[in-house]
């Protein structure tokens, strides 16, 4: 037997057929799944391309504009003229088309995968012994060459969009769980331990506690999930998703230098503006209106004092009428 | 019945704790079990805590008190023993059970406050009612009600991120006050506030104590501030329990050369009462008696000084040897006259640091007296000395005798 192995390959190890299993694997599941698979695939082509329809319908200007409001929102007036300046640089170049088809898949992409990766991370959180099962699945997902997922999803769901949204769904989803985890493991533990002693359930644990307290890190997750997104959405021009990775895969192939930096530039922009506008959401810093807003709900006084940075003694707010001066001190 | 009563309580962390329990039954040290890497926080834990008493579990860092207090709300599940809340044992409690023991009998308050930094004073303090459910008029009304018995009032719109420590730990209070439940557990709640604000918090918890009857279970690692605070104090060790008592049993009796160490750099002047110090009064002469009578008791007690009672033993006032006999030398029937009314008396759970001046004022023995004035005991100066110098008790009665009275 020894010897039969020896002579299979030179290395003296048996042949382990990986990549014979995963063909087959791969046969049985569309043989036998393709129903599923063609839902799935007119849900998510149905998203993509109802998202793209309300993305094209308004004049590429007045769309421009009303996305530069929302930097306006949440991160203030120098951020809102640069990304109007970017914006309508993209329209100029001829890119806005595709990047607005980009746009959708990467929206559509991230939404399913913080759908998904949510609920993960909370029960990754939750149990060690999930924690340790997904843990190998997200290194895997997220360090196989990107490329490679377009393959299996190619053989599931033929070309176009939706293996393109499939196929950044499963690359983009890792740092969604593992923020998602990491946010939730980290929240202080007394004050966990201290809605327990209150008598709360694990779900008010989770909705009243937990989650909010580890919102400013699932958000940073959430802008990993996004740029990722981002850039796996460029990759799946390979497969025929249309936007500007269509533009950057037809510029390889016909080695048109200016198409392919128009196209790479236009991804740029929509990358830095979706990471700005994402990551101060997540941080909820900044002069921006959002932040106004958010403030405002609190009460004046509290406006004044966090605007104004006062120390703990906080000007705004009445004083204690009957503390001893030495606590205040 | 008892408002927290531990039997036999055990709690292990590690590998196979039910097996640690036998052995440490058996005798089993915590160091055998730690070599192991098994750790027995609480070893065969027993006490019991009265309702509206404040119980102070006192001992170093890592003896096993925080695990302690959080078997009493279930939050730890003891490996072994009993333990009992109102009559209902913990031990047996489903989660279901054991939220609804933590939302109706037992609140919690911790040492780093536990806030919720994103929710204003006024929600933190709510968070337990709005946990049990209850609407949002009435979590206010009562969180604002809590607010204002700790000090808090017109905090309610603030963000905890905007208070001191100390006010933030008064959010916690009101917190566990607002949430309605009988205990309150407190582990080393003013542990991580400065010297001066704890000592106010202390202050405060004691008044708000006797105000609301709350039965607190606290923990701390300051043998003044269990001092300070406690009705009884358990002193713990290595997760044994070594010592129960009040804090004069401690002080006085300590049960092992360990507490007897630790209580060696405590302030005894504040600790130790009239009653804990005082002798019993050698002999009472009733305000109807006659000198002679009275010259011939002091004879047969060897003293010059007696106190004079009424009918009632009701303190009169005391009588010096020198005068009695002066007045049977006139021929006088009663102590009319020389009775000296300036004595002073002093309640029996007077603190010595309070004794001290009215001693210093007064060369002569204070009266000890209950709360009706009736003479209870006598206290001379050296006494009061004696028990500020930790002279042991037997040698400080032998020579109270002599001159006490
Ligand atoms: N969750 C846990 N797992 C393992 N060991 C613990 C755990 N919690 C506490 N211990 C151990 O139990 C012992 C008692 O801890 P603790 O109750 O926190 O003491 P204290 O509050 O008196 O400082 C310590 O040796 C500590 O390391
Ligand atoms: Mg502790």
């Amino acid at each position: 037997m020894i010897a039969s192995l020896v002579a299979d390959g030179s290395s003296g190890l048996p042949r382990i057929p990986i990549g014979d299993w995963i063909n087959s694997i791969f046969t049985w599941l569309t043989d036998n799944l393709s129903g599923l698979f063609n839902v799935i695939s007119d849900i998510v082509g149905g998203l993509v391309n109802g998202l793209i329809n309300v993305l094209e319908a308004p004049n590429p200007i007045v769309l421009a504009v009303i996305f530069a409001l929302i930097g306006l929102a949440v991160r203030g007036w120098q951020f809102a003229v640069g990304a109007l300046i970017g914006l309508l640089l993209v329209i100029s170049m001829e890119q806005w088309e595709f990047a607005m088809q980009t746009l959708a898949l990467v929206v559509v992409a991230t939404v399913v995968a913080i759908v998904i990766a949510i609920p993960l991370g909370i029960l990754a959180a939750r149990s060690n012994r999930a924690s340790s099962t997904l843990k190998p699945l997200m290194d895997l997902m997220q360090t196989m060459p990107a490329f490679v997922w377009l393959v299996p999803v190619v053989t599931l769901f033929g070309i176009g969009v939706v293996p393109g949204v499939v196929a950044t769904i499963i690359f983009a989803l890792p740092p969604g769980v593992r923020f998602t985890e990491l946010g939730i493991r980290g929240v202080d533990a007394e004050i966990v331990e201290a809605s327990h002693a209150f008598g709360a359930t694990p779900r008010q644990t989770l909705f009243g506690v937990q989650l909010p307290l580890a919102m400013p890190t699932i958000m940073a997750g959430v802008n990993q999930v996004i740029m990722l997104a981002l850039s796996m959405a460029v990759i799946a021009g390979l497969v025929g998703a249309e936007g500007l990775g269509g533009q950057v895969t037809s510029a390889i192939s016909t080695l048109d230098l200016g198409l392919g930096f128009e196209a790479g530039l236009s991804v740029v922009i929509l990358a830095i503006f979706l990471d700005r506008v994402t990551s101060s959401v997540g941080q909820g810093h900044s002069g921006g209106l959002f932040r106004l807003g958010a403030l405002r709900r609190k009460g004046a006084g509290a406006v004044d004092e966090e605007l104004l940075d006062t120390d703990e003694e906080g000007a705004a707010s009445p004083p204690p009428t009957d503390l001893p001066t030495s606590v205040r001190a | 019945m008892k408002a927290i009563d531990a039997n036999g309580t055990y709690k292990v962390f590690g590998k196979r704790p039910d097996k640690a329990v036998e052995r440490l039954r058996a005798g089993a040290t915590r160091e055998e079990l730690r070599k192991e890497g098994t750790t027995a926080a609480v070893i065969d834990a027993s006490f019991e805590v009265e309702e509206g008493e404040i119980f102070v579990v006192m001992g170093l860092s890592g003896s096993g008190k925080s695990t302690l207090i959080r078997m009493v709300n279930g939050l730890w599940e003891p490996t072994a023993g009993e333990l009992q809340v109102y009559g209902e044992d913990i031990v047996k409690m489903d989660q279901q059970q054991l939220r609804r023991t933590r939302r109706e009998k037992v609140s919690m308050v911790f040492q780093h406050f536990a806030l919720l930094p994103h929710r204003t004073v006024g929600e933190n303090a709510a968070y337990g009612l709005q946990i049990q459910g209850i609407g949002k008029d009435e979590q206010q009304k009562r969180a604002k009600e809590a607010l204002r018995l700790v000090g808090l009032k017109g905090w309610e719109d603030s963000l905890p991120g905007q208070l001191s420590g100390g006010m933030r730990q008064r959010v916690g209070l009101a917190r566990a006050l607002a949430a309605g439940t009988n205990i309150m557990l407190m582990d080393e709640a003013f542990s991580a506030l400065d010297p001066l604000i704890k000592r106010e918090m202390q202050d405060q918890l004691v008044d708000l104590q006797s105000k609301l009857g709350k039965t607190i279970l606290f923990i701390t690692h300051d043998l003044n501030e269990a001092m300070r605070l406690g009705d009884r104090i358990a002193m713990m060790r290595d997760g044994r329990i070594v010592q129960i008592g009040t804090s004069e049993d401690i002080l006085n009796n300590p049960a092992n050369d360990f507490v007897a160490q630790f209580v060696q750099d405590v302030d005894r002047s504040r600790v130790l009462t009239a009653s804990s110090v005082m002798a019993p009064p050698v002999a009472l002469v009733g305000a109807e008696q006659g000198p002679l009578a009275v010259h011939k008791l002091m004879r047969e007690n060897q003293t010059s000084r007696l106190f004079v009672v009424n009918r009632d033993r009701t303190l009169a006032g005391a009588v010096d040897e020198e005068r009695v006999v002066a007045a049977a030398k006139e021929g006088a029937k009663t102590l009319e006259g020389i009775l000296d009314t300036t004595v002073v008396s002093v309640p029996a759970n007077a603190r010595l640091s309070d004794l001290l001046w009215l001693s210093a004022n007064s060369p002569k023995a204070l009266a000890v007296v209950d709360d009706d004035n009736t003479v209870v005991g006598v206290i001379a100066r050296v006494t009061l000395l004696q028990a500020l110098a930790q002279v042991r008790a037997e040698h400080a009665s032998a020579l109270e005798e002599v001159v006490s009275a």
